[in-house]
């Protein structure tokens, strides 16, 4: 068993050529637990909510404005051609937001000395998956890993996840800034004045935390338990950025870009879920849904199986999976308990039998380099949008899946060896691939595999080979 | 030269040649002579280069295709010229140019890289050997014609062998490394996950220039290249050229027009860069495998079996001729009733032009070039 390997790639996200050689695979990572740092410098720098907000502001206004202009005869040519231009500064402004972060997310993916709890920040985010596709959340996406998941997944589960579900990229998302209680003062007083069309509820958020966050798909939840849900997730909106009701009955201070709770919005009176009664008034109804939620049996043995994936494959050992299950519901969603659980057994030890992601693999090639971070010219979000997995934009609320088809194409094979290729390409002569292979393929690296990098015609050639490898490829 | 006990040994073929080692000889010393092997990559249709327009069954099987021909050069009774060929009719006229028909490897599957790998390496099946019959020839020349050079990122498998043979790659060419995807091939070849991804990759990939490009001025621009790197008097004396686009899976018409018209213009500037040396100068093109004899649905040709070959250069044996033993078009006659059926190998036809350029003996140059056949 290439336990060392395993240790740094499968655990971790690749050796540094300089890193110490990993004596005692299991102590290195128990280790890493009580250091991690949920704000490591690479991150600093980067914008807040409110200027997230304002990018998306100005980007909606100059919209609508273009869209008055060209209705408008008596504005000059010239005049109206003045708003793409200024659209399209203020849609560079959210992505910037979009781009900054994820260089940065990159930068510290390279830097980390603690690589396996920057990995759970990864499959964290993941896990709780927003995707950049919509105007309003594109801007959002960075700072929700950075401060919903990154100061949690080192607590308890519960936390994490109220942190992540309140956080203005999946509210925004998952459409909750627009769900209202269809009996809520708001909506009750709209039907009064004998409107036709009457805001009210979206299932969206509610369903996807029961299926894709907690308890998982056929978890015994049922439609009713869903829409009752929605319900108590009502109130929950974003300041600052979306149109109509919400906005006019906004507190006064509330900020641009933050989470707020609006009384007159939230469906009124108890609700049942899962055959509980939640009475709670406000924002605490949710919260107390979200917490029995959090320690449900289904949602252990989802995230059970959800972890014990990304660690060993496709068909996660249902050993491993009950003994996750297990550390879970005896310590309430301990995290770091879980994580204990899973460097202790065995099953993860055996391999590398996965194949890596996109994101997993280029992290890999760039720390085994020490690759400088990126720089302003480069253009992160591009290089893993080509290689297949754009970051932070699964396109769906699944987030991107641990299964060895989904990552293992021909396209993508091809676009990794052209990738390593123009890289080693670039380093020339200065990196030699037959030193660097025993330090990062470490106990992973088989005679054939030696050979090949040794009977390489060039030392490009090499390098690439070595990051094209079968071991490398894999975790 | 003396051929050093640690050269065969490189070469892997240390038991088999160290027993042969007194009776080698090399080619009687002379003018310097010239070889270029032209490869056209993607499965070049034999059919429409040196198109069958005497066979009784031709109109009907290429039906909208069969007009391809029209305006060409008639080399015979039974065979046209593809008209964008016109520099390669004059060399016929004057009897240097020879074209091959129905000729094919051994390989009888059709996958583009299988089939290169074979019709380079010049083994009896597909990745059977790790050096090219090219490479092998060098062994048989003097020092003085021995300097082996290639058009190409990296070497590519027909050069490899004892004799290092070096490349050129001007940075306007595709940067497309096939010896990093031979040598990746090797690497996965056990990986029952990896293997099957990568072949499929590999086939999808375009791995030569495009000659067709710019109206055949891409083609003129790689024959004056090569010549430029052949004419000194320490230049390259063995030249591969590597072609692609030869792919003609739908629009025929235009893109294998644009392609012949790319080679005639390649060969063109060959013979013009060349001058005199031309006389001493022997061209080889030739594609892995054929094209279906019936058009398909879009306006194409498939994967097939036997092609056609084209030899060139000043003293050719049989300049002005076509040499085919034709197994006709009709249904029956086709190799599984859908390709043109090959009647003889393409191993033996470039033997047999290699062993009449150097004045070796031909039965010593088939042993060499293809010690599996």
């Amino acid at each position: 068993m290439a336990v060392q390997y395993l240790a740094a790639n499968r655990f971790g996200l690749g050796r540094r050529w300089d890193d110490p050689a990993i004596a005692d695979p299991q102590a290195w990572l128990m280790r890493q637990l009580g250091d991690y740092d949920p704000a490591p410098a690479a991150l600093t720098g980067l914008a807040g909510r409110e200027a997230i907000a304002a990018a998306y502001v100005d980007y909606r206004e100059n919209r609508q404005a273009m869209r008055r202009e060209a209705n408008d005869a008596a504005m000059s040519a010239e005049e109206k051609g003045m708003g793409p231009e200024l659209r399209r500064l203020s849609r560079s402004a959210i992505r910037r937001h979009y781009v900054d972060a994820a260089a940065a997310r990159l930068s510290a993916a390279i830097a980390t000395p603690s690589p396996f709890p920057e990995r759970l920040v990864h499959f964290w985010g993941n896990h709780f998956a927003v995707s950049a596709d919509k105007q309003t959340v594109i801007g959002f996406v960075g700072n929700y890993e950075n401060e919903a998941i990154r100061p949690h997944i080192m607590g308890k589960f519960a936390d994490l996840l109220i942190a992540a579900v309140k956080h203005p990229a999946m509210l925004l998302y998952l459409d909750q800034a627009q769900s209202f209680g269809p009996d809520s003062p708001f909506a009750t007083r709209v039907r009064d004045r004998g409107r036709r069309q009457t805001p009210g509820l979206n299932e969206n958020l509610a369903r996807e935390i029961l299926e894709l966050h907690t308890l998982g798909v056929r978890g015994g939840y049922a439609q009713a338990d869903v829409t009752a849900f929605a319900k108590a997730l009502t109130g929950l909106t974003v300041a600052g950025l979306g149109r109509g009701a919400g906005q006019r009955l906004m507190p006064a201070d509330a900020r641009p870009g933050e989470t707020v709770f609006i009384a007159p919005l939230h469906e009124p009176g108890a609700q049942t879920i899962l055959g509980s009664s939640y009475d709670q008034p406000g924002e605490r109804q949710a919260e107390a849904v979200l917490r029995d939620l959090a320690v449900h049996p289904a949602t252990a043995r989802h995230v059970a199986t959800k972890l014990a994936r990304h660690f060993t494959g496709d068909e996660p050992p249902a050993a491993l999976v009950d003994r996750l299950a297990d550390s879970f519901e005896e310590s309430g969603g301990d995290l770091p308990a879980l994580y204990r659980t899973l460097i202790a057994s065995p099953e993860p030890w055996a391999g590398p039998t996965m194949f890596k992601s996109p994101w997993d693999w280029s992290v890999s090639m760039m720390r085994a380099l020490k690759l400088p971070a990126p720089g302003e010219r480069q253009n992160v979000p591009a290089m893993f949008a080509q290689l297949g997995q754009p970051v932070w934009r699964p396109g769906s609320p699944k987030g991107y899946d641990d299964l060895v088809a989904t990552w293992a194409g021909s396209a993508a094979l091809m676009q990794r060896v052209e990738l390593a290729s123009r890289i080693a390409g670039r380093l020339g002569g200065r990196v030699d691939a037959r030193q660097l292979a025993p330090l990062i393929l470490a106990d992973a690296l088989t005679p054939d595999t030696s050979q090949a990098i040794a009977r390489a015609d060039s030392p490009g050639q090499g390098l690439a080979m070595l990051f094209a490898s079968p071991a490398f490829l894999r975790r | 030269m003396i051929l050093s006990r640690r050269s065969i040994i490189l070469s892997g073929l240390a038991a088999s040649a160290a027993g042969a080692l007194p009776r080698f000889a090399y080619a009687a010393a002379g003018t310097p002579k010239r070889l270029v092997f032209v490869i056209q990559r993607g499965a070049a249709d034999g059919l429409a280069t040196v198109a069958p327009t005497g066979d009784p069954a031709f109109a009907a099987a290429r039906r909208a295709l069969a007009d391809e021909s029209v305006g060409g050069t008639k080399l015979d009774a039974m065979f046209t010229l593809h008209p964008a060929l016109a520099a390669s009719a004059t060399l016929f006229g004057a009897k240097q140019a020879h074209f091959a028909h129905a000729v094919a490897t051994a390989y009888r599957d059709r996958s583009h890289f299988d089939g290169q790998n074979m019709l380079e390496g010049g083994g009896s099946r597909p990745y059977g050997r790790d050096d090219g019959w090219v490479g092998r020839l060098l062994t048989l020349l003097p020092a003085a014609e021995r300097e082996a050079l290639a058009i190409a990122p990296a070497v590519p498998l027909a050069l490899r062998g004892p004799v290092q043979a070096g490349t050129y790659a001007p940075s306007r060419l595709p940067q497309a490394d096939a010896d990093l995807v031979a040598r990746l091939t090797a690497m996965y070849a056990d990986d029952a996950l990896l293997r099957p991804l990568w072949e499929s990759a590999v086939k999808t990939q375009e791995l030569a220039g495009d000659i067709g490009g710019n109206n055949g001025r891409n083609g003129a621009e790689l024959g004056k290249l090569a010549a430029s790197l052949m004419l000194p008097k320490d230049g390259a004396r063995v030249m591969m050229v590597e072609t692609g686009g030869w792919d003609t899976h739908s629009g025929q018409r235009g893109r294998l027009a644009a392609q012949l018209r790319g080679l005639d213009q390649l060969i063109g500037a060959l013979q013009a860069g060349l001058g005199a040396a031309w006389n001493d100068t022997l061209v080889i093109v030739a594609t892995e495998f054929g094209r279906t004899v019936e058009v398909n649905g879009t306006g194409g040709t498939d994967h097939g079996t036997a092609s056609a070959a084209m030899l060139l250069g000043g003293r050719l044996a049989a300049g002005g001729e076509v040499s085919a033993d034709w197994p006709g078009l009709s249904a029956a006659a086709r190799h599984e009733g859908r390709d043109l059926k090959p009647t003889r190998s393409l191993e033996s036809v470039i033997a047999g032009a290699v062993a009449h350029h150097y004045a070796l003996d031909p039965k010593r140059v088939m042993a060499t070039l293809y010690p599996d056949a």
